[in-house]
């Protein structure tokens, strides 16, 4: 091997150009600090490169614009305010505290900043990560797959999307799946939830329109795959009855059940989550280790984009503030989800640190139109709530950072449930 | 018949898996000509790609047996071609846990038994010197013992190392041809096939779970294959630290039992399961078989359970009513059987081939040494254990392809493809793409590269 590799010095080192990195690159010019943005993808913008419908940019941008159009502006926001972006370079270890390893075409190379930012987003659980067992045929994918396939213009190989689809999951991406499916000739004929209800109406937003006739099987799991070369069939399960059926299809699409892209902050020995899978962060989005930052759906897996975006502008801000010096941060309270909440995010308090948007993210894992929101320390009761919208499986459960007000810093760690 | 006879070989060699390569290899390093004839579109599709991996050391055979030497002497031929090929191989060493009385009581006799085998360096340790070796194992262990021989290896490149050298030695590739019938005459065999006739003096049959089919059509009828899955389950990278050397299971009359694993690819695998089945071609997995490795699991190392899954897949082993391999040589009909090579033959597979090549040999095939022989390939590295392209600045520097990462999860870079592509046995699918490479086979199972692959696969510009 040829001599030490190369390193190349920044202010801060973001690593991942979707929606909460390219944003938060876009901040830290704007306060002057110098932004080296690494992404891997030969294309910045993250997921909403490959999601062609409309349904960003809402919060961030206060407009509604398609996928491609809204990573386009954010990419061009990032070069017009000076951010040093460099695409198909992939930060695959660390190399010390704040100094990671990058292999691009360019090189093996070292980054080494005084802050980074941690913005590499979440992705789909694959058929094999979710267990469901028999054939392993060609036609199972994931929404992002499909949308690779579908829109980034490649070739589709012995076709691996067929006529007759089976969606798994009926959160908002899932009907994001229904529509791609529809752009490339493929029928859904099938969506398939455990859940009781289904995610639709946000989803109309997202989407814009409604897919009629599509039918809804609730409660209702894959319990097999079907067919040695291609799709032919998926086992269903009723949940509750235990009863199954076969149901004809030649491509299956499993959408939603979110895990964050986690890989380097827990090699970085980061404090994870093990509601969310991500690492720990507090208000300011500060992770367990000094000056390494987190952004995104990373942290929440998985929010809009917008939110995403929201997350970097406010670490751009703290990482900032970081960089000034001043002084540490205070003493943190563990926030934890309750009955009723897979996660928490941000799952530290620090009373000085309200998190982005003064909002706590929370996962639900059962539906509630009305929910309690019930907050705990140790064996106190610090606040009761009756929320006024929906608490559902499959989107994100937004809580006011104020429910968190009274938290005594040593009285142990706060549960967030649903009474 | 045509008028245009098929070609004629000195031997065809029925079966692309690691037996039928590894004895392609062996006798095209002789002077006689080798037609290598498999089924499926690819080298190493059937078995050969979907077991546990494990270099043996064969401590646990039974004493005397044939697979007992041939998985010893494997192993050691096995151990050197790896070196010179640069199949990955690492050697993790083993530790047999006794959860029970019955387990504990008999890891003497085991210990016993790999001397008979020639293993001398197994040793027997206390629940503490177990837990010290493998701290993450669950409540309950009550002794050990180690075999630190044992090692893992890539099946994938063990197989297309064999068969890249036999080509390289002149051998011929059929792939996509099954064979149908056998006619023997005089001095040739004429071998019926999906894709015409193939005409050989001698025959060699090392069609796994076919092969007591293809020895019906010599009209024997002394054996029968049992297909015998074996489910298994893949955690993800981030569990590697937990497994540093493969914890197996004290083997009782119901078989080996389930084993935890590192991966030559940075993995943890836990498996397999053992259920006979009818279907020949069934490698599908189970709800009850996931169920039961997961049940397993959790008693073993509970926080491998913690851990995502990256894959889950199954083999058949080729069983048979006989407790040892089935090799036998027919010389007057210039027939040789491999049959039976159930749960050792990735070991054992190199002196499988070297017993071929003598009883052959002994009964009159003519095996004279080929003159200028090609130099061993050298395959491209895809275990964790040396560097990989990607992180070699050498290679980025005089090729920036090796610094186009593809495949996030796998880190697999786009000239590595290329060189799949380019190379002698080139693959004819993302799986074959996937056996050579690793492309697509972490943890995100082509959620963000699945297209870039498929297309490279499909790119006519990749040059
Ligand atoms: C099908 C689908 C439809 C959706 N529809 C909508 C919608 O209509 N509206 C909406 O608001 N949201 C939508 N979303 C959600 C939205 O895409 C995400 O919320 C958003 O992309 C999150 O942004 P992020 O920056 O956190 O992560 P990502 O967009 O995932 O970006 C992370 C980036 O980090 C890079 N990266 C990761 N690891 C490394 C590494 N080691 N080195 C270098 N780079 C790395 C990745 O390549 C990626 O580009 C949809 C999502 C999907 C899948
Ligand atoms: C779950 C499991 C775990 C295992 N673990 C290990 C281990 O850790 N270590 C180890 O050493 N071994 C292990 N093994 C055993 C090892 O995988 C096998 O012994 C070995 O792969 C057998 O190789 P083969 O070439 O005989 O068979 P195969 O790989 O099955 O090859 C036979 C080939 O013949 C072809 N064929 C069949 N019929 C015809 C026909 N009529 N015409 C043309 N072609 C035909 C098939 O397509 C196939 O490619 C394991 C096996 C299993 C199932």
């Amino acid at each position: 091997m040829t001599g030490p590799p190369l390193t190349v010095q920044a202010d801060v080192a973001v690593i991942g150009a979707g929606p909460a990195g390219l944003t938060a690159a876009i901040g830290l010019r704007r306060l002057g600090v110098g932004v080296v943005v690494l992404e891997r993808e030969a294309e910045a913008g993250g997921i909403p490169r490959i999601t062609h419908h409309t349904g960003y940019g809402l919060r961030d941008l206060h407009r509604m614009m398609t996928g491609p159009a809204y990573a386009e502006r954010l990419v061009q926001g990032a070069v017009d305010a000076g951010a040093d972006l460099r695409i198909g370079a992939m930060v695959t270890d660390w190399s010390g505290d704040r100094s990671v390893m990058v292999t691009s075409p360019e090189g093996r190379w070292r980054l080494s900043a005084q802050a980074i930012v941690l913005a590499t987003g979440a992705r789909e659980r694959p058929r094999s990560a979710r267990l469901v067992p028999g054939d392993r045929p060609a036609g199972v994918l994931t929404t992002g797959m499909l949308q690779d396939v579908v829109h980034g213009g490649r070739a589709v190989s012995g076709g691996s999307i067929g006529s007759r689809a089976v969606v798994v999951g009926a959160e908002l991406v899932s009907w994001s799946a229904v529509l791609t499916l529809r752009e490339a000739g493929c029928r859904a004929v099938l969506m398939t939830t455990e859940h009781e209800r289904i995610e639709a109406p946000a989803a109309l937003v997202w989407a814009g329109r409604s897919v009629p006739g599509l039918p809804v099987s609730r409660r209702t799991r894959v319990t097999r795959i079907m067919g040695r070369h291609r799709v032919e069939a998926v086992e269903l399960t009723r949940l509750d009855t235990g009863q199954t059926r076969t149901f004809a299809c030649d491509t299956v699409i499993f959408t939603g059940d979110w895990i964050p892209d986690s890989e380097l902050a827990r090699a970085g020995g980061l404090d994870m989550d093990p509601g969310h899978r991500g690492p720990v962060v507090d208000g300011a989005l500060r992770t367990s280790a000094h000056g390494v930052f987190g952004a995104g759906n990373l942290l929440h897996p998985v929010d809009t984009a917008d939110v995403a975006a929201l997350d970097g502008r406010h670490v751009a801000g703290q990482v900032a503030r970081f960089l000034e010096g001043g002084t540490g941060p205070q003493a943190a309270t563990r926030v934890l989800p309750g009955a009723g909440f897979a996660w928490v995010s941000p799952g530290l308090l620090r009373p000085a640190d309200p998190p982005p948007r003064e909002r706590l993210l929370l996962w639900a894992t059962e539906h509630r139109s009305a929910p309690r929101v019930v907050v705990r320390q140790g064996d106190r009761v610090l606040r009761r709530r009756l929320v006024p919208w929906p608490a559902s499986p499959g989107r994100v459960f937004r809580l006011p950072w104020s429910v968190l007000a009274g938290v005594h810093p040593e009285a142990g760690d706060v549960t967030i449930g649903l009474g | 018949m045509s008028a245009a006879e098929p070609a004629l070989v000195d031997v065809a060699v029925i079966g692309g898996g690691v037996v039928g390569c590894a004895v392609a290899r062996e006798l095209a390093g002789f002077d006689v000509s080798v037609a290598l004839i498999e089924a499926r579109g690819d080298v190493g599709d059937a078995t050969s790609k979907a077991n546990t991996a494990i270099l043996h050391t064969g401590f646990d055979a039974v004493p005397g047996s044939l697979e007992a030497r041939l998985v010893a002497r494997g192993y050691a031929l096995l151990g050197d071609y790896a070196k010179a090929t640069r199949i990955p191989v690492e050697g993790t060493g083993a530790v047999l846990v006794a959860w029970t009385d019955e387990e504990r009581g008999s890891l003497e006799s085991l210990r016993q038994k790999a001397i008979a085998n020639g293993y001398l360096d197994c040793e027997i340790l206390a629940s503490e010197a177990v837990y010290a070796l493998v701290p993450h194992l669950g409540p309950g262990v009550l002794a050990g013992l180690t075999v630190p021989g044992e090692s893992i290896i890539c099946p994938w490149t063990t197989t297309l190392a064999y068969a890249t050298e036999a080509l390289a030695r002149g051998a011929t590739l059929m792939l996509g041809t099954r064979v149908t019938g056998v006619s023997v005459a005089d001095d040739v065999t004429t071998l019926a096939t999906t894709r015409g006739l193939v005409r050989a003096r001698w025959v060699v049959n090392a069609a796994g779970m076919g092969a007591d089919v293809i020895d019906r059509m010599y009209g024997f009828d002394r054996f029968t294959v049992v297909p015998r899955r074996g489910e298994l389950i893949v955690f993800d990278k981030q569990a590697r630290p937990l497994a540093d050397c493969i914890v197996l299971p004290v083997p009782s009359s119901r078989g080996k039992g389930v084993l935890v694993s590192p991966t030559i690819y940075g993995n943890v695998m836990l498996g397999p399961t053992s259920e006979n089945l009818a279907d020949r071609e069934d490698t599908s997995t189970t709800a009850a078989g996931m169920e039961f490795l997961l049940g397993k699991g959790r008693a073993i190392m509970p926080s491998l359970l913690e851990e995502e899954v990256t894959a889950a897949y199954a083999g058949l082993r080729a069983a048979t009513e006989h407790g040892d391999y089935v090799v036998d040589v027919d010389a007057d009909r210039r027939y040789l059987l491999i049959g039976g090579i159930r749960s050792t033959g990735l070991t054992a597979s190199m002196a499988l081939a070297e017993h071929a090549g003598l009883q052959l040999a002994g009964a009159g095939l003519a095996l004279a040494p080929r003159v200028g022989l090609p130099p061993v390939p050298v395959l491209p590295n895809i275990g964790e254990a040396f560097p990989r392209p990607y992180q070699r600045a050498d290679l980025i520097e005089s090729d920036p392809e090796y610094g186009a990462i593809v495949c996030f999860c796998e880190r697999v870079t786009r000239g590595e493809i290329r060189d799949a592509l380019r190379s002698p046995i080139p693959p004819c699918d993302v799986d074959g793409l996937r056996r050579r490479t690793r492309a697509t086979m972490g943890r995100c199972q082509g959620f963000a590269c699945g297209a870039d692959v498929e297309s490279a696969l499909h790119a006519t510009d990749l040059a």
